[in-house]
């Protein structure tokens, strides 16, 4: 007998401009509301900046600027949510700007699909799946991918 | 080893101490081969772990050590002078003793080996009748760094020398390597195994109580509560001695990677038939724990490799003219945010010819791609996979493995191995490698309303220039901004344009005046904040390919600030041009002229006076009120002794024009006093404002018009004239030269 629940996988939910967006919940550290951050001239417009997570010294990256969206206009300070990548050595920690944080909430994969051919340039590769709820559909982000900058 | 006896513990901890102090004792003891206190020391040493054996009926080891003994008594006894053979059998006794204790630590018996080759070896010498060969058994022992597993017994006995290398050291050794893991818990009751990820995350909670205590003491700075205020007083202090302690815990000297080093060279040396001598300068250069770690398998096999195929053969060396002793420099020092370790020998060099010829042999590039190459690429393949120009594989190096994983060990922590070589003059390898959890004292500046901060061992000096002389003093060669200092001019980098950030009007031009690579330029800042020791965090892999920047540090308020990269910023601003330092060194060198450094000031009749440094003892600042009547000169008590003050411009003729400015005349209550002296004679000489000190070559270009001056010299487009020191004081102080 399979047992369901070790399918469905749960996903820390954030709005950034009119979409919802997903990340896989293992990867979230924790959520912390706007910190002090220092600019880091020269670097490519997706960081932000450093912030200081406890002594550790974390980049800060703005999903808006990563997916290409307009940047933030309302003036509403941005959410931090800090996650971990990769293992050991390979170890990447970083801060992903979003408009605002959601619930978390399980998905089945069986109600995702892989995005639309239609969906054009570099974000494309960002988006894992869509998955669809009843209320409308979550982009799933590959984590991953998104931290990683060039 | 849980069952092992608490004596016999005790025993084998002791031991190992006492075996680590006679590898040292016995190569001073071959520098200074009558030495008898040492030979008393070793015989001691070794009495002590015979005796104890014979108690505990360890009778192997007993055995060892009772040869080894009759050897050192002759010797103490003078019966036989130490020689090469002798320190090499009984280098070998200790290695097998060591061996021993090692198995005896793990199995808590001797183990199967009795050393009868050794014992009969030892009992040759002490007889006088030995030969030079090596006995069988003992030559296990005589590669002092086999390969892991190779033979048992060494292995045993290396990870004891691991475990108790620093015994001193609370860190101790940190990480836990496979091999060690496996013998066990240390015997060694001082050291402690950590993994160094737990002193990471000690490191950070550290930074973070420091923050939480800033916060914590300005409470009590504004509260009413004594109590909070004593409590929050020994809350900083605690917290100052633990971070400094947590700091101090992931922080070694180089030395003790290289502490290992004279012995390897010593034994490989004497086994390949050469004459080697190791050098160290910067053994206390600090590195992080992890780097340490990194660096000592590449380290032991580069100066390996320096033995081996770097110096040569001493008869070949007398013939090419050179001392029969070659000569390893190991150089470690901080440069530019990173530790630079260089190993020098003084050997044979690198031929590139046969290097390119070894690699196309081997089939590591084609003829074409090698007649392309520079000869820094070429000596680049040294460190290619399979490359070796040995040509005879010994077991010591030309196995083909070595250099690239060499290259990349060190590549793996963000370092970089580098060859020069110049054929019959020898090698050098330079390996640089960052700092990452370095602490270094570092120049907090902003820029731009951004903080940042500069490492100081790149700083020179900072000037200040108020912004209404900016457009004097900052000049324009085509374009770029330059500022005479001290008569050379200094490119000047702004770093807010630099960087992108906005332009803020500051009320004066700070310039900080940095070098890197030999080349000096001058960063214009907004303003100067502080100095203070900072802890360089390496920057998110995201952010590594920005080379202005070193890492990142977080400041006492909790707020990140950079750490500016200054060969990166230098590069990126074109200031770090080659030629420009050549040219200057040419220029320098068409003149001719030594220079000197002087001492400005000013004269009361608007003139520009110098005094050569080199007369100038100290600069002081005497109050007037203080100055005696002695007869008929005028002196002040000074450091406890009588200062006779000589007044400059009373002693001179006054000049025909520009009369003295009776302004000048008035006494400020601090008078400027340079101190200058002869053989234990001291004099003060009351001179005008003080400007500043200058180099300049002291060709004088006019001769003197006035008494008690040299002549004159053109200093930053001004007449200046050159004080005589000497004929002024003989005004004053008539026989202050004489003996």
């Amino acid at each position: 007998m399979i047992d369901l629940a070790t399918q469905t996988r749960q996903y820390c939910t954030f709005k950034l401009a009119q979409y919802l967006c997903g990340i896989d919940v293992l990867v979230v550290h924790e959520i912390l509301r706007q910190q002090p951050m220092t600019r880091v001239p020269l670097a490519p417009a997706v960081v932000k900046g450093l912030i200081n997570l406890r002594g550790q010294i974390i980049t800060a990256l703005d999903m808006r600027i990563r997916l290409a969206f307009p940047p933030r206009e309302d003036g509403k300070p941005p959410i931090n949510i800090v996650v971990t990548v990769g293992d050991g050595a390979e170890a990447s920690t970083a801060a992903l700007l979003v408009d605002e944080i959601g619930d978390v909430v399980d998905i089945d994969p069986a109600t995702c699909e892989p995005p639309p051919d239609t969906i054009r340039g570099a974000v494309r590769d960002l988006i894992h799946s869509v998955c669809k709820m009843d209320k409308g559909v979550i982009l799933i982000l590959d984590t991953a991918k998104a931290v990683r900058i060039e | 080893m849980g069952d092992l006896d608490g004596l016999v513990k005790e025993f084998l901890v002791e031991s190992y101490e006492n075996l680590d102090r006679l590898d040292k004792e016995f190569l001073q003891l071959e520098q200074q081969p009558g030495n008898r206190e040492i030979i008393s020391s070793i015989f001691r040493t070794i009495h002590t772990v015979k005796g104890t054996s014979g108690f505990f009926g360890f009778e192997k080891l007993q055995g060892v050590a009772h040869a080894g003994e009759n050897l050192l008594v002759k010797l103490r006894d003078g019966a036989l002078a130490i020689n090469q053979d002798i320190s090499s059998g009984l280098l070998r006794t200790v290695d097998a003793i060591r061996a021993i204790l090692g198995e005896v630590e793990r199995s808590g018996v001797e183990g199967g080996e009795a050393y009868p080759g050794l014992i009969a070896e030892l009992e040759a010498l002490a007889t006088g009748t030995a030969s030079a060969k090596a006995a069988p058994d003992a030559t296990i022992a005589a590669e002092p760094i086999a390969a892991p597993a190779a033979a048992p017994v060494t292995a045993a006995s290396a990870v004891s020398i691991e475990m108790l290398a620093r015994p001193s050291s609370q860190s101790g050794e940190l990480a836990a390597k496979p091999a060690e893991a496996a013998a066990g818990q240390s015997l060694a009751d001082q050291s402690l195994r950590v993994d160094v990820s737990v002193l990471d995350r000690l490191m950070n909670l550290v930074g973070e109580l420091v923050l939480t205590r800033n916060q914590i003491l300005q409470h009590a700075g504004t509260s009413a509560s004594q109590a909070l205020v004593t409590t929050g007083k020994r809350l900083d202090h605690i917290t100052s001695e633990l971070q400094e302690e947590v700091m101090k815990t992931r922080m070694q000297p180089i030395e003790a990677v290289w502490g290992k080093l004279p012995r390897v060279v010593r034994d490989l040396a004497k086994q390949v038939g050469k004459q080697v001598r190791l050098e160290m300068e910067g053994k206390e250069t600090e590195l992080d724990k992890s780097i340490i770690e990194a660096i000592k398998d590449p380290l032991t096999h580069m100066v390996r490799n320096s033995v081996d195929h770097g110096v040569e053969k001493p008869e070949k060396r007398i013939d090419a003219g050179k001392p029969a002793e070659g000569c390893i420099l190991l150089r470690a020092y901080h440069e530019g945010g990173k530790v630079t370790i260089e190993i020098r020998d003084d050997g044979a060099g690198i031929d590139p010819a046969r290097i390119k010829a070894k690699a196309i042999e081997k089939g590591l590039v084609t003829v074409e791609a090698v007649a392309k190459m520079t000869e820094r690429e070429v000596f680049g393949l040294i460190f290619a996979p399979g490359f070796s120009t040995a040509e005879q594989v010994t077991n010591i190096s030309g196995r083909g493995v070595g250099m690239d994983v060499v290259r990349t060990n060190i590549e793996k922590i963000g370092g970089s191995v580098d060859i020069a070589s110049m054929v019959g003059t020898g090698s050098t390898i330079t390996i640089k490698i960052p700092l990452t959890l370095a602490i270094i004292p570092a120049l907090v500046v902003t820029s731009g309303g951004e903080r940042f901060a500069i490492p100081q061992i790149n700083l020179l000096e900072l000037v200040r220039i108020e912004r209404d002389k900016a457009s004097t003093l900052i000049e324009d060669v085509y374009g770029a901004p330059v500022y005479r200092l001290r008569g050379q001019l200094l490119p000047l980098v702004y770093l807010s344009k630099e960087l992108g950030l906005p332009v803020s009007e500051s009320a004066a031009i700070n310039i900080v005046v940095l070098q890197a690579d030999e080349t000096h330029f001058g960063v214009v800042v907004d303003s100067v904040l502080d100095t203070g020791e900072i802890v360089v965090k390496p920057l998110d892999k995201q952010l590594k390919n920005l080379a202005v920047f070193a890492g990142a540090t977080i400041m006492g308020d909790g707020t990140v600030a950079l750490i500016l990269d200054v060969f990166g910023l230098g590069t990126r601003a074109s200031a770090m041009g080659k030629n420009r330092d050549a040219r200057k060194g040419a220029v320098a060198a068409a003149v001719g002229e030594a220079k000197e450094p002087l001492l400005l000031f000013q004269s009361p009749d608007d003139g520009r006076m110098a005094i050569p440094l080199s007369q100038v003892v100290r600069l002081e600042e005497m109050d007037v009120s203080k100055i005696e009547g002695a007869g008929d000169i005028e002196v002040i008590q000074y450091r406890g002794e009588i200062l006779p003050l000589v007044r400059v411009f009373q002693v001179l003729p006054e000049r025909r024009r520009n009369p003295r400015n009776p302004e000048a005349g008035v006494q400020p209550d601090l008078l400027p006093v340079v101190v200058h002296s002869h053989g234990s004679r001291q004099v003060g000489l009351v001179v005008g404002r003080i400007l500043d000190t200058v180099e300049e070559s002291l060709k004088l270009q006019r001769a003197a018009g006035r008494a008690g001056i040299k002549g004159c010299i053109v200093i930053n487009s001004k007449v200046t004239e050159i004080l005589d020191v000497e004929s002024v004081v003989r005004t004053v102080v008539p026989d202050f030269y004489k003996a």
